[in-house]
């Protein structure tokens, strides 16, 4: 919760220590994420990209909607930090914030243009399990036109505070492993520096 | 970084180290001579077969421990990546695009449907090689039906039944015996691939149930529709492929990376990696 806000200040941290004993005392198991509560929530992301990529809009008008769709569904500190893998151990507060900052453009663009190549295609949710402590699998279906379906499976977890997604396998091939590759593999280009790794992310994706 | 939780802490090192230093260090000249020899061998390899098979049963190289990528070619990998990605950007990519301009849509979907059509064969010999007689059977129907249906395979109304397309391969039949994934290899024209996988497709060449099927002259012309079905498919997914190639930190390890997964996934092998299912327990690479 606390790394949720933009700039993590005392009180913020304050807020986010008391929200979560107030939690425990008061909302106890019924704050604990459940399978059919991961299966709702990756219905409404679908139900969104779907509609966002049957809206008729172009790539620039998708961008921003994809960007919302993550912001809100999607846990993208975490995303964000398992990308950059160790680097972000050493990096400084400001430097955290202004590469999270970045990432969250850089994800909605690379993933806006990926889940563009849908357009004409529908994904359906088609089941979902628990696959280990407070972490749920939800898969789904996406079907092309002119192509075989392929499966798109959602991992859902409530561990940031929020019921959130944190990671996408498409046909696969998972987002986080994917992107912790193109993370390090910007960071080695810039020669290890995260504060050109950032410029780099603005552009990116 | 691809670390086993598992793995004692001097595999771990080993394992990053080989996976993060290497990959900037100067790239060997070379490896070029040999661009398309893969594809070029004939049925007359059949009776190399039992070795192939024999050399992809034994002498992969071991694992490594801990769950990294087996990768102890890398320089030479990236040397041939590098050849792979100036082939497409001088080559291939160019030509895909005057494919893609040229010759209308519904053309290139024929193509690329005719070509898959007389691949079916394949499948159908390796489901059986895997001893998975359904699949067989369901790729057999495909084949009649797109045969006769789709007028000799330029139509595609079996997947429109439902009756969908399921590639099969002797890199996943040898999986399928028991022969292990292997380094990971990338071929000059060909790409990505494993020392299970490139071993499967020298063999797949060569017990091609086409190759008894057609004529020296056919044969030609299968191929011919193949080099066609892949420009159309780089041209169909430009945007995927330019970014992955062009648009990637580093392109040798993202292709790697998706190629290695996505092979996983295809023969059914769940990954042990456990960073990518929980990475609240240690965000930053455990």
């Amino acid at each position: 919760m606390a790394i949720d806000t933009h700039s993590p200040s005392r009180r913020t941290v304050l807020a986010g220590l008391m929200a979560g004993s107030a939690a425990l005392a008061i909302a106890g198991p019924a704050a604990a994420l459940d399978t059919a509560q991961a299966r709702s929530l990756v219905n409404s992301v679908v139900d969104e990209i779907n509609s966002v990529i049957n809206s008729g809009g172009t790539l620039n008008q998708m961008i921003p909607q994809f960007e919302h769709l993550f912001n809100q569904y999607a846990d993208v500190n975490i995303i964000a930090q398992s990308s950059m893998g160790v680097a972000y151990r050493s990096a400084t507060p400001a430097q955290r914030q202004a590469y999270i900052e970045a990432f969250k453009g850089y994800l909605a663009r690379k993933y806006g243009k990926r889940f563009r190549e849908f357009i004409g295609g529908k994904i359906a949710v088609t089941g979902a399990s628990e696959i280990k402590s407070g972490i749920y699998q939800v898969t789904s279906t996406a079907k092309l036109r002119g192509q075989s379906p392929f499966e798109l499976d959602w991992l859902v977890s409530n561990k940031s505070g929020r019921n959130l997604f944190f990671n996408l396998i498409i046909d696969g091939v998972n987002m986080l492993a994917t992107e912790r590759t193109e993370i390090g593999g910007l960071l080695d280009r810039n020669g290890g520096n995260v504060d050109k790794l950032i410029a780099t992310l603005k552009r990116a994706g | 970084m691809w670390r086993n939780r598992s793995s004692s802490s001097r595999e771990l090192t080993t394992v990053s180290v080989t996976l993060s230093r290497p990959r900037r260090q100067p790239l060997r000249a070379g490896a070029r001579g040999d661009g398309g020899a893969a594809r070029t061998l004939p049925a007359k390899a059949l009776p190399a077969l039992g070795v192939v098979a024999a050399l992809a049963l034994s002498a992969c190289a071991p694992a490594p421990k801990g769950g990294g990528i087996n990768d102890p070619y890398e320089k030479q990998n990236r040397a041939v990546h590098r050849f792979n990605v100036g082939l497409d950007r001088h080559l291939v990519k160019p030509t895909s695009n005057v494919y893609g301009h040229v010759v209308p849509e519904p053309i290139r979907q024929g193509v690329a449907n005719f070509a898959s059509n007389l691949s079916q064969p394949s499948y159908i010999l390796n489901d059986l090689l895997q001893g998975d007689v359904g699949d067989g059977a369901h790729t057999l129907f495909r084949f009649v039906v797109n045969t006769t249906a789709g007028v000799g395979g330029i139509f595609d109304p079996a997947t429109a039944l439902g009756i969908n397309d399921q590639p099969n391969d002797f890199g996943h039949t040898l999986s399928v015996w028991g022969a292990r994934q292997g380094a990971y290899l990338e071929v000059p024209v060909l790409g990505p691939s494993t020392e299970r996988d490139l071993t499967g497709t020298v063999v797949d060449l060569a017990i091609n149930p086409m190759n008894f099927l057609l004529n020296g002259d056919e044969r030609k012309g299968g191929f011919v529709v193949q080099v066609f079905k892949k420009l159309g498919n780089r041209y169909k997914y430009s945007s995927t492929v330019d970014s992955i190639l062009y648009g990637s930190g580093d392109s040798y390890a993202q292709e790697r990376l998706i190629y290695l997964q996505s092979r996983d996934y295809q023969l059914g092998i769940k990954s042990k990696d456990d960073a990518f299912t929980d990475p609240y327990e240690d965000p930053y690479g455990n």
